[in-house]
């Protein structure tokens, strides 16, 4: 059974356009799948159709097994906890310390009431800073998360991600707002979380050359429609051009600066 | 990848900031507490009293009618009322202009800026109604003391907003002016005015929101006419809720109006 | 050439603004019966009265105490109302904003009460609920809760959107409850701001308790108004200096709080 399963999605956000125009495809368990397109291709728009952050209009999503666009609010509760996702702009409460929007991972395994209180376990605070430890932040638990770099917080946000325990973790440009050095160390990290834990990971990059490096599996998205999948391997000049239309030019030349 | 046992996890260090945010919260919380003990009622029954609010509430909003005044009369009022706060924002927006060159640190010597402020502290610290009653003793109560009192109070606030608009125009491009050899009436009227207009003009129109308001609150509490001293007149003398009601609207639809404008003009310069 | 053009008609514009604010400057005293003259004459002639009558003399001093408990009186009120009317306006601002209401009809509902309650002004509400509190500290309480519930929905509604949508998102994308979301991300994001505006709310409801007390007779408002009905001016240029002195210690001290809090 694959980890993930898309059909024949489609997502209007009202008005005659698609922003997601019947996308399919399917991702077995341990796969690193980056996708790929254009500004305004409906990448964010995908991943957020996976974990129900946005409704779909109609197609069927299913994690596990489990069909994500007819699940209760419960189930979506229960499902949701088992699917880690790291944003662009981290997303974190900046106000509270590291360790604290780490343990916000927990918040799907808790009741209402604890949850709303905050109320975590010594083992889940414990997990915690092991998470911080090893993403290379144990120094900085009680730092306040406004207070971190972009390479920091980003792997904060990946730390609370994997204290959820995902199966599959969903990625929305987690790189675009940082310096080669610090993407490195988040791919690099991501890669590793990948190999060692055996989580599924989908991410949408905007990078074509770090979807070649990292990703066993290329997504290409274009106004809505997959129009190219497959391994890096295949993801050929023309195909690139395909995906990207008119921003390939300057895409092309980055890359031949790279190939050069 | 298990833990080697009782590991702890390291103390965690005091927060100013979240620590003095607690206090302050704890701190008004007690003082509420004990507001709510201190605070007398005269003697109302309180359930009566609330089920009188909703059957005023009732006839004020939904019955509205007019009776001592007629819809002529109401809406000169309401003008008189507009004029009051329109004139005070004029007055305190041309005196809140020439202070604020004086008192915005970027342009101004320190000491002539931590006198003007140091005055405008005072000004502002003391309510609009006091300024109106103080110089009523002059001018006589009406729409003298009202306009002087209220400029006082308008021309306090936009010193002091201006001021700080003046104070966040980019200190490198009047750098770049004063390195090509400009004066400082260049400074003012080529980089710093135009650089802080959005922001002059939207601190004008709130303080004329504001004066619009005080103006009402000027009839009422100090003779100063318009619209105010109607609803003075049918709260106090006349005892009717209907006209009260009458009265409210027409004060709604003019601030309303106001706010949609308001939120025109800021969408303008956000989008800017 | 063009650019000419473009500046010339900047400064037409600009003189047209001018002329318009101008006539309706006219229009205003018209309207409004201001004597511009009297106007101007008043100023010197209120500076000179004030040197000759308006301060404080020993007699008045005695009557410090007293200045100084309606002072407190007044204080209390208007914390005690800004503190309720912020706290119920922060739930009614969750229910409002966008990021976190649980239906749009909940938006449009808040913003309505919330415009509803902050643009009749102050003393309108004082005299409407004097109808039915009569005059008494609770009638200026309510007036002061009133108006300031109408602008903290406002403001944090403004803030809830603007500040917190991106770590709601996030929160919902684990699977934390509602109620969770709320307490664990919108709370510790807004709550500087909710400090700051409550302060700030606290500051200008001390100088709105003055009015409020005036018309209904309560606190140091109506202190004021006796002495000065009375024509003992130095009682109420006390007053006055016990009002300056207790608002700028007030602002001075939400200031330093506001500089640690927001950091
Ligand atoms: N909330 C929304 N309301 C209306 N239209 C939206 C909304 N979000 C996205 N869209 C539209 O849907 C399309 C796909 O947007 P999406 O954000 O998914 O693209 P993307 O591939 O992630 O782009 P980018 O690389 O710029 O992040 C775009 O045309 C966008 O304008
Ligand atoms: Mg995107």
């Amino acid at each position: 059974m694959p980890v993930l399963h898309v059909e024949n999605v489609r997502k209007s956000y009202g008005g005659s356009s698609f922003a997601l125009d019947g996308v399919s495809f399917s991702i077995e368990k341990g796969e690193f799948v980056a996708i790929i397109g254009p500004s305004g291709a409906g990448k964010s728009t995908l991943l957020r159709c996976i974990n129900r952050l946005i409704a779909v209009t109609s197609g069927t999503v299913s994690v596990d097994g489990t069909d994500v666009t007819k699940v209760s609010n419960s189930g979506l509760r229960i499902l949701r906890r088992t699917v880690g996702m790291i944003f662009q702009h981290y997303n974190l409460v900046n106000r509270l310390t590291v360790i604290e929007n780490v343990l916000h991972g927990r918040l799907g395994y808790k009741s209402s009431l604890s949850g709303t209180f905050g109320l975590f376990s010594h083992a889940e605070k414990m997990r915690a800073y092991e998470l911080l430890q090893a993403v290379g932040l144990s120094e900085q638990i009680y730092q306040r998360c406004g207070q971190l770099s972009g390479g920091q917080k980003q792997r904060v946000g990946i730390a609370r991600a994997l204290i959820q325990d995902p199966t599959l973790m969903l990625c929305d440009e987690p790189i675009a707002s940082l310096d080669p050095n610090a993407a490195k160390i988040v791919m690099d990290t991501l890669r590793d979380i990948n190999q060692r834990l055996g989580i599924t990971v989908v991410a949408n990059l905007h990078q074509v050359h770090a979807a070649r490096e990292y990703a066993h599996r290329i997504i290409g998205v274009n106004a809505g429609k997959v129009v190219f999948d497959g391994p890096p391997s295949l993801l050929t000049l023309e195909i690139i051009q395909q995906i990207y239309g008119s921003e390939a030019q300057d895409l092309m030349l980055a890359e031949g600066e790279l190939h050069a | 990848m298990t833990p080697p046992t009782q590991m702890s996890l390291p103390r965690r260090p005091f927060d100013r900031s979240i620590a003095l945010m607690r206090f302050i919260v704890v701190l008004l919380f007690v003082l509420t507490l004990y507001g709510f003990t201190a605070l007398e009622t005269g003697g109302v029954n309180m359930a009566d009293a609330w089920s009188m609010l909703a059957d005023n509430a009732a006839t004020l909003f939904f019955r509205p009618a007019l009776a001592n005044v007629t819809v002529s009369e109401l809406l000169v009022s309401l003008g008189v009322t507009i004029g009051l706060g329109f004139l005070t924002t004029v007055f305190g927006a041309v005196i809140g202009f020439g202070l604020a060159l004086a008192s915005a640190l970027n342009i101004a010597p320190v000491w002539l800026s931590v006198l003007v402020k140091g005055f405008t502290a005072i000004v502002r610290a003391i309510p609009t109604v006091l300024w109106v009653l103080i110089f009523a003793v002059s001018a006589g109560l009406g729409s003298v003391a009202a306009v002087l009192g209220m400029t006082f109070h308008s021309a306090g606030y936009l010193i002091k907003a201006y001021a700080e608009s003046f104070e966040d125009v980019d200190a490198g491009s009047i750098e770049a002016l004063r390195a090509g050899g400009a004066d400082w009436w260049h400074i003012v009227g080529q980089v710093v005015t135009p650089s802080a207009m959005p922001a002059l003009i939207s601190w004008t129109f709130l303080r004329f929101e504001i004066n619009f308001s005080t103006a009402i609150a000027m009839g009422a509490a100090a003779g100063a006419g318009g619209i105010g001293f109607d609803m003075f007149m049918a709260s106090g003398f006349y005892l009717n809720i209907r006209e009260m009601g009458a009265f409210t609207y027409a004060i709604l639809i003019f601030a309303v109006i106001m706010e949609l404008i308001a939120t025109r003009l800021q969408t303008r310069q956000t989008h800017r | 050439m063009r650019s000419f053009d473009f500046l010339m008609r900047q400064r037409l514009a600009v003189g047209l603004v001018f002329l318009g604010i101008l006539i309706a400057s006219y229009v205003a005293v018209v309207v409004t019966e201001y004597d511009v003259v009297k106007g101007f004459q008043s100023i010197p002639k209120a500076v000179i009265w004030s040197s000759e009558n308006f301060y404080p003399d020993e007699k008045s001093l005695k009557r410090l105490p007293k200045i100084i408990a309606k002072m407190q009186e007044t204080l209390v009120t208007a914390v005690t109302a800004t503190t309720c009317a912020a706290f119920v306006g922060f739930l009614v601002a969750i229910l409002g904003a966008n990021a976190t209401r649980p239906h749009w009809v909940f938006s449009i509902v808040s913003r309505a009460i919330a415009s509803l309650f902050r643009n009749v002004d102050v003393s309108a509400w004082s005299l409407i609920l004097l109808f039915s509190f009569g005059q008494s500290m609770f009638t200026g309480y309510l007036a002061l809760f009133f108006v300031t519930f109408g602008f903290m929905v406002r403001m944090l509604m403004e803030t809830i959107d603007l500040s917190s949508a991106d770590t709601i998102e996030a929160l919902r994308a684990t699977g934390a409850s509602p109620s969770a979301v709320i307490t664990q991300s919108v709370i510790p994001t807004c709550m500087p701001q909710f400090v700051s505006w409550t302060l700030f709310m606290i500051e200008t409801n001390i100088r709105s308790a003055t009015l409020v007390g005036i018309l209904t007779g309560t606190g140091i408002g109506n202190l004021f108004d006796i002495y000065y009905k009375s024509l003992n001016y130095h009682a109420a240029s006390l007053v006055i200096v016990v009002i300056v002195i207790a608002v700028l210690l007030i602002e001075s001290v939400s200031n330093a709080i506001r500089r640690v809090v927001l950091q």
